[in-house]
């Protein structure tokens, strides 16, 4: 309850917060193992998109996400979480290799956006993301999403289709940055609050407009957090490999048909 | 020099504005019935002057067989969205009484050389072409129709981006597409996407460039973030010739850059070698 009184900006904050839980966190807190692989065996090797075979409570899957930093440091490494296409495209291989061997897939999600810069261009980021969501729209594998922290656009929702969507009860997803459409509608960007505000970007908003299937709360350590989005992994994981694949992917067309 | 001492005179011309076109490139003055015979080229430098999804679809379709298909569709305001400059329901409404048009993409049936076809143009006159929740939903329905007739879809691009007043259902239109575009090439069904000036942000991102074919007019820009937000990050300046068509092709992006007097004959020369 204790949200309805902070504002869409408040959350835009608490999304964005440096000492907020990142996916290496993640990886430490509910992860029996996290066994990175690299590269899209194209280019390179992206550090703003990170992704390896996991087993979270005894429950084997794929993890990918966005790789944001808790220091400077970290995030001059990872490019403060900001993927290039490599980093898509590295998705996109492990995604193939979950389908392959039957593992299902959980993606973090926590990015301002895809990196813009000239030589995420030059390869082909809006490509990238474009065959991301083609491709994963149709994989013949069970694809869980968790939005973490801050779902920016596009670079966010290259790695946010699949059969469940999760977000946590501080984090935002939203079609721009308030601050960008706030530069844009309201030719201010200081004008981000309310922007925030008109774009609808926080958790109970999105549940009410049917993009999510659920809010994980946060507890009051990082540890009950952590285990609150350990125990939803482990239940959507159990529930969705219930489900024949054929039906699986059929109902995933069928949710984003109806958005 | 030269075309601005044209343009104050023309100015001060009364219907001098209903009888010329200024090339957007070279600023030379073309008589509108040229302009417009040559499908909105200059015929001094080949600018392509930005045109409207009636004219494209007159261009692409053989004549009296375009059949418009799922008008109904129109916008949704289900954020109530307001800005600074007011409600996102007059802004849009607005734009339909400037274009004539239900949305920024107008979607039926064609022949092309007498190929049946579903044919789609976006309207970057109808706010800046960007891609809505009626965009998304009218784009789906498109290929899912061509998939039910197993018609080839050829859809031309013009945008901005995602349609952010619509908010997150906005952004969720590249995935619907996306994925209808998927279920074509599952089925062995031709997508043709043309990519016209400009196509960027969210819909570079999705459909515009999973095309079997993707193909260009010249000099178009295409991109995905903005010239200024990259120059901003990078704390460098962009070449000239930055997210154009040309520069698109150089890096392996598009399969052809084809002049739009052309484009009818190559998509139908390329539909033939698909077997259709
Ligand atoms: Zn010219």
């Amino acid at each position: 309850m204790a949200a309805k009184a902070k504002s869409a900006m408040d959350i835009v904050k608490l999304a964005r917060a440096a000492d907020r839980l990142h996916l290496r966190d993640y990886m430490a807190l509910i992860a029996d193992d996290f066994t990175e692989l690299h590269g899209d065996r194209l280019v390179k090797d992206d550090r703003g998109l990170i992704g390896g075979f996991a087993s979270i409570g005894g429950v084997k899957c794929l993890v990918l996400g966005h790789n944001k930093g808790s220091t400077l440091e970290e995030n001059l490494e990872s490019n403060f979480g900001m993927a290039n296409p490599d980093g898509y495209r590295k998705a996109m291989r492990l995604m193939s290799l979950a389908e392959k061997f039957h593992v299902p897939v959980v993606t973090f999600v926590d990015t301002p956006g895809a990196y813009p810069g000239r030589e995420a261009e030059e390869r082909g980021q809006a490509e990238a993301i474009a065959k991301s969501l083609e491709f994963s729209a149709a994989l013949k594998t069970p694809i869980l999403v968790v939005i973490t922290g801050e779902g920016g656009s596009g670079g966010a929702l290259a790695i946010a289709v699949g059969d469940r969507i999760l977000m946590l009860e501080n984090a935002i997803y939203s079609v721009i940055s308030p601050e960008g459409c706030a530069g844009i509608l309201w030719r201010d960007g200081a004008k981000a609050a309310e922007a925030a505000e008109a774009l609808k970007v926080t958790a109970p908003d999105l549940d009410a407009l049917g993009v999510i299937d659920g809010i994980v709360p946060e507890g009051k350590t990082r540890e009950e957090t952590a285990a609150n989005v350990k125990k939803a992994i482990v239940a959507t994981l159990k529930h969705l490999s219930s489900i024949p694949v054929a039906d699986l992917v059929a109902r995933r067309y069928a949710k984003f048909r109806a958005m | 020099m030269a075309w601005f001492e044209l343009q104050e005179k023309k100015t001060k011309i009364p219907g001098a504005k209903a009888l010329w076109t200024v090339c957007g490139r070279c600023r030379k003055y073309v008589p509108n019935a040229e302009w417009k015979k040559n499908s909105s080229v200059c015929p001094e430098c080949g600018y392509h002057g930005r045109i409207s999804a009636r004219e494209r679809i007159a261009l692409l379709a053989d004549e009296g067989t375009f059949e418009e298909l799922f008008a109904d569709v129109g916008y949704s305001d289900h954020l109530n969205f307001h800005d600074a400059s007011g409600a996102y329901v007059d802004k849009v409404e607005a734009a339909r009484k400037k274009t004539g048009e239900g949305e920024s993409v107008i979607t039926g049936k064609a022949a092309m050389e007498g190929i049946g076809v579903v044919l789609g143009a976006m309207d970057f006159a109808f706010m800046g072409g960007s891609l809505g929740t009626g965009t998304g939903e009218k784009i789906t329905r498109a290929a899912e129709l061509a998939l039910a007739e197993r018609r080839p879809f050829i859809l031309a691009c013009a945008s901005g981006g995602a349609r952010m007043q619509e908010g997150i259902r906005s952004l969720m239109q590249m995935v619907k597409t996306s994925a209808a575009i998927g279920r074509l090439k599952e089925a062995g069904i031709p997508y043709v996407s043309i990519l016209t000036d400009p196509t960027t942000g969210g819909v570079s991102a999705s459909y515009a460039m999973l095309g079997d074919i993707n193909i260009a007019e010249p000099k178009v820009l295409i991109g995905f973030a903005g010239r200024r937000v990259i120059e901003n990050t990078i704390h460098q300046k962009l070449p000239d010739d930055f997210q154009t068509a040309e520069y698109l092709l150089e890096h392996g992006f598009v399969d052809r850059i084809v002049p739009r007097n052309e484009m009818k004959s190559f998509i139908v020369k390329m539909l033939n070698y698909f077997g259709f």
